[in-house]
């Protein structure tokens, strides 16, 4: 406790300090409590300008329309699919990169560790359009990289759209995610690898058996951090899902609301029903895991 | 990044970086080169291998007074979300710093935006502030579209920028908070044996401090507003009304997926690649010097 | 005038008590030294001076004045910290007179007394420097130059001197000493380096568990421990303590049979009681073999101490070490000495009190050990 224990006098400062804080609170609780109580209401009742701040009592028939009418539990399910696999490779991507460029000696793992850490300078959305063509046929930088080698290859077009794995596999890679794996894994004793090694245990039972019971927590952080990030994607799956069966639910939102602001106004309740059934997830990974996600946001702080 | 101790095992460690170097260049590398190629080139209108043209299409955005209107709200839009959302979180975040009674649980809260998909986001504020439902139009009594994102420009632009705000407030406060955690407390004690007071140590003690954390978020929050607003803007403003939110990254979207004009979206792809590597090299710079004060 | 009155203070971090009902008086420009383990709540009751902590029960009064509920700032006191608290963006000069900036000094006049006090302390020539370029013993300097910028009528000390190497952590020592000379202010310093307490103190308090144990000049607390806790803390190597049993006005046996002379006009003892006898290393006589009431200790090792030689026996079973000159001839195999009457210390074993038939009161401390 900080100020706990200084005697200090200043009622005024505090009396602010209170007032600022409740005011923070309702800023960052009051949308996402709109957006609770407009779930709850009938149509006319949240159309009211301004809705009542009191749940109505449409809750259960609002939420069972919304999961009947856009299959929204299907949607659901493949945002968990999605994230999940997002969360695992990419954990498991970071931790066996940065074994063999902290833990080997070999001329490239610079060049390697740069080329993983300058994809930060590419984000998806502004190389959206040529990543979508690959997708469209992942085989095509395959049949120049081995052309490259001198070698013609017929590979098939192989189509990633409308696919989990489409869906999962441009998202896997992780600056972020091996740059923190490096950085546990440069904290390591060279004793222990040592130890290890006088032991007689190989790399890869020496990665198995020490350094992956050693890095739990890097790992717990990393994953509450990457499952939010993947849940939350928005754009890619929007781009590479046609087939309704494969929507995600955060992509899903823009399905049940008519174009934005102009035309009809939606179905508030019914949007706002959606749009809690895509927050809750994340949010509650962060409330019970709020040590691991805010360790692994400031760890991987790019 | 030396060791002593390491294995040698070198067809090993090329199996282990495999997967990631392959995902790398085929998920980023390819398409960055692809988008280079397209920028330089056009597709002929009936199909075909496309002609190398050069500089021509980046002529043609820049002659363009639509594009100097996506930068330009671009630009507005990062100064404006950037100012207030670290200017909240600094304030909350030097408020909870003080350990009052009941800051665990303040504090909790304040995370969460930062958990909320940015469509969800984008949905939320839509509906508090439609123009003909929710909370804001509540003011449109006092006189008929005094309050209107749908037909007004800079309405739609308060309105996105509130949304995004909103959720990189919570991410700042994470760092702000991280970073005053992280100062000594016999640094706040000495200021307080000096004669400081609560504001004074803020203002000489603590946000000095800060400095390096304060710029860390401003990059970051600047790049963020390029990149990761597409989710708010798309499900709220749909870049309009007259393209009064149509940022960059929307524009890209809207006419590589909608005009279908790859060469033109890949010319304004190259533009915004260019200022996220600048930024970010501003940032890595930076990372190097920054100071972490015992 | 600045004399500093603690008043049956207690500390309390929600259930766990820190201090029980301390009770001390600091004379004006007293140098006092807080002696004891980590966690006995030294650093706590120097922190409650200093208004950094509050006050659960009791009172704290500076010159005469209670202050309870003043801030830090409104005490008078100034602090050097254990880590120096250097404000890491800062220049010395800015460092040293920051505490006058907030006062509102002109400029003109807070730069002619960051000159003055950087003469004191020997930092003209690093004005412009920040911390980080500066080396321990500097930093050191820049922490008793901003304390000592303000004028303070108490100066607290922190335990400043534990992050310093062994060399230096002496000169800083004789440097504070010199500087409370020239100052003459009422200083409290706190540490848990018994050496260090025994060269600079006027009058040493030692506290353990958050009670006071024993307040008295360096000297009497050396010669006349109150507790058994302050015998094995003062004094390096430490004090022998030997369980016995009485069991003669002028004996007492140890468990081994061992039987060990004592003083019977010196000590009030009950035949029966459970005591522990404690004999400093040095005290220990070694004698002629087959001299009368000699004790032949089995030598297990020696340790070269350079000036001095420190011989580890044993003695009725227990450890037992024995401090002679270096140029005494080598003890091997079994030693013959003597343990003289007026060298030894009697504890109640369950107590730990010293029993002595009156404890010489030297100055005014003793009695608030008491």
């Amino acid at each position: 406790m900080r100020d706990a224990g200084m005697i200090e006098r200043a009622p005024l400062l505090n009396a602010l300090t209170h007032v600022l804080m409740i005011a923070g609170l309702l800023i960052a609780a009051f949308p996402i409590y709109v957006v609770f109580i407009a779930s709850t209401h009938d149509l006319p009742t949240v159309n009211r300008v301004p809705m009542p701040l009191w749940p109505g009592e449409h809750l259960v028939q609002n939420y069972t329309t919304v999961w009947n009418k856009s299959d929204f539990g299907a949607k659901m399910i493949n945002s968990l699919i999605v994230a999940t696999g997002v969360t695992i490779g990419k954990i498991t991507l970071a931790a066996l990169t940065a074994f063999s460029i902290v833990f080997f000696r070999y001329r490239a793992r610079m060049l390697i560790f740069w080329a993983i850490f300058i994809t930060l300078m590419l984000p998806l959305e502004v190389r959206i359009v040529p990543t979508y063509a690959v997708a469209a046929d992942v085989a095509e930088p395959l049949r120049w990289l081995v052309w490259l080698f001198g070698f013609e290859l017929g590979i098939a077009p192989i189509n990633l759209l409308n696919t989990y794995t489409g869906l999962i596999l441009p998202l896997v890679a992780t600056a972020t995610g091996t740059f923190l794996y490096r950085q546990f894994f440069l904290t390591i004793p060279d004793t222990l690898v040592e130890a290890a090694r006088m032991d007689g245990a190989g790399p890869l039972r020496f990665f198995r058996e020490h350094l992956l019971p050693l890095s739990r927590n890097n790992m717990a952080a990393l994953a509450t951090i990457m499952f939010v990030y993947a849940w939350n994607q928005y754009l890619w799956p929007l781009l590479i899902t046609t087939d309704a069966r494969m929507a995600t639910a955060t992509m899903q939102l823009q399905k049940i609301v008519p174009g934005p602001l102009f035309g009809q106004p939606p179905v508030w309740n019914e949007a706002m029903a959606a749009t809690l059934l895509v927050m809750v997830p994340p949010l509650l990974v962060v409330i019970f895991m709020q040590g691991a996600f805010v360790r692994g946001l400031v760890a991987t702080d790019k | 990044m030396d060791r002593r101790a390491t294995f040698d095992n070198l067809w090993l460690a090329g199996a282990l970086v495999a997967p990631q170097i392959l995902l790398v260049i085929v998920f980023f590398y390819w398409p960055t080169m692809q988008a280079l190629y397209w920028a330089f080139s056009t597709q002929p209108p009936f199909g075909g291998t496309n002609q190398w043209v050069g500089w021509q299409n980046f002529q043609q955005i820049f002659a363009d007074a639509v594009y100097w209107n996506s930068v330009r709200v671009s630009i507005i839009f990062a100064a404006l979300s950037t100012a207030l959302s670290i200017g909240m979180a600094l304030l909350l975040a030097l408020m909870i710093d003080r350990q009052l009674a009941g800051h665990k649980a303040y504090r909790f809260v304040y995370f969460w935006p930062y958990a909320i998909a940015a469509p969800a986001v984008g949905l939320a504020f839509r509906f508090i502030f439609a123009p003909d439902a929710g909370f804001v139009s509540a003011i449109n009594q006092l006189a008929p579209n005094l309050w209107n994102p749908a037909l007004k420009g800079w309405d739609a632009m308060i309105l996105i920028v509130i949304a995004n705000s909103w959720k990189m407030m919570a991410y700042n406060f994470i760092f702000f908070l991280a970073a005053l955690q992280s100062i000594p407390r016999g640094l706040i004690e000495a200021a307080a044996m000096d004669g400081s007071g609560v504001l004074r140590r803020a203002r000489d003690i603590q946000i000095p401090l800060l400095a390096p954390t304060l710029f860390f978020l401003l990059v970051i929050n600047i790049t963020e507003s390029f990149v990761d607003s597409f989710g708010i803007i798309d499900i709220t403003t749909g870049g309009g009304p007259a393209r009064a939110t149509d940022l960059m990254v929307f524009k890209i979207y809207s006419d590589g997926f909608k005009g279908l004009d790859y060469s033109m979206a890949a010319a304004q792809s190259i533009v915004l690649m260019l200022l996220v590597i600048g930024l970010t090299f501003v940032q890595f710079r930076y990372v190097e010097k920054r100071v972490h004060y015992a | 005038m600045a004399d500093i009155a603690i008043r049956n203070v207690e500390k309390s971090y929600g259930k766990t008590a820190v201090l029980h009902g301390i009770n001390l008086e600091i004379a004006d420009g007293e140098f006092l030294v807080i002696l004891g383990p980590s966690g006995c709540g030294k650093s706590t009751l120097l922190r409650m001076i200093a208004g950094l902590e509050g006050i659960t029960r009791g009172e704290i009064a500076i010159a005469g004045r209670v202050v309870n509920t003043l801030e830090p700032r409104e005490r008078g006191c100034a602090m050097v910290f254990q880590n120096y608290a250097l404000y890491p963006h800062m220049t010395v000069a800015e460092n040293i007179g920051y505490a006058l900036k907030v006062a509102g000094l002109p400029k003109a006049e807070r730069e002619r007394r960051v000159a003055e006090i950087a003469r004191i302390v020997g930092l003209e020539a690093f004005l412009a420097r920040r911390p980080s370029e500066l080396s321990g013993g500097q930093r050191q300097r820049v922490a008793m130059g901003r304390a000592m910028i303000r004028e303070p009528k108490v100066f607290l000390f922190d335990e400043p001197l534990s992050n310093l190497d062994a060399k230096l952590r002496v000169q800083m020592r004789l440097e504070i000493r010199r500087l409370h000379q020239r100052l003459q202010a009422t200083s409290v310093f706190v540490t848990h380096d018994q050496i260090e307490a025994m060269s600079l103190a006027d009058r040493i308090v030692v506290m353990n568990q958050g009670r006071i144990e024993q307040a008295g000049p360096p000297r009497l607390l050396y010669a006349e421990p109150a507790t058994r806790f302050v015998a094995s803390f003062l004094g390096a190597p430490a004090m022998n303590l030997l369980p016995a049993t009485i069991v003669a006005k002028d004996r007492a046996r140890m468990a081994d049979g061992t039987e060990i002379a004592l003083d019977p006009g010196r000590f009030v003892v009950e035949i029966g009681q459970a005591v522990e006898i404690g004999i400093r290393p040095e005290d220990v006589m070694i004698v002629w073999p087959g001299s009368e009431g000699a004790h032949a200790l089995e030598v297990e090792f020696t340790e070269d101490m350079g000036s001095s030689r420190l011989i580890h026996t044993r003695l009725g079973g227990m450890e037992f070490t024995v401090l002679q000159p270096a140029a005494q001839i080598e003890a091997e195999g079994h030693l013959p000495i003597t343990i003289p009457e007026d060298a030894i210390h009697l504890f109640d074993r369950h107590s730990g009190k010293r029993l002595e038939r009156h404890i010489p009161v030297i100055g005014t401390a003793a009695s608030a050990a008491a």
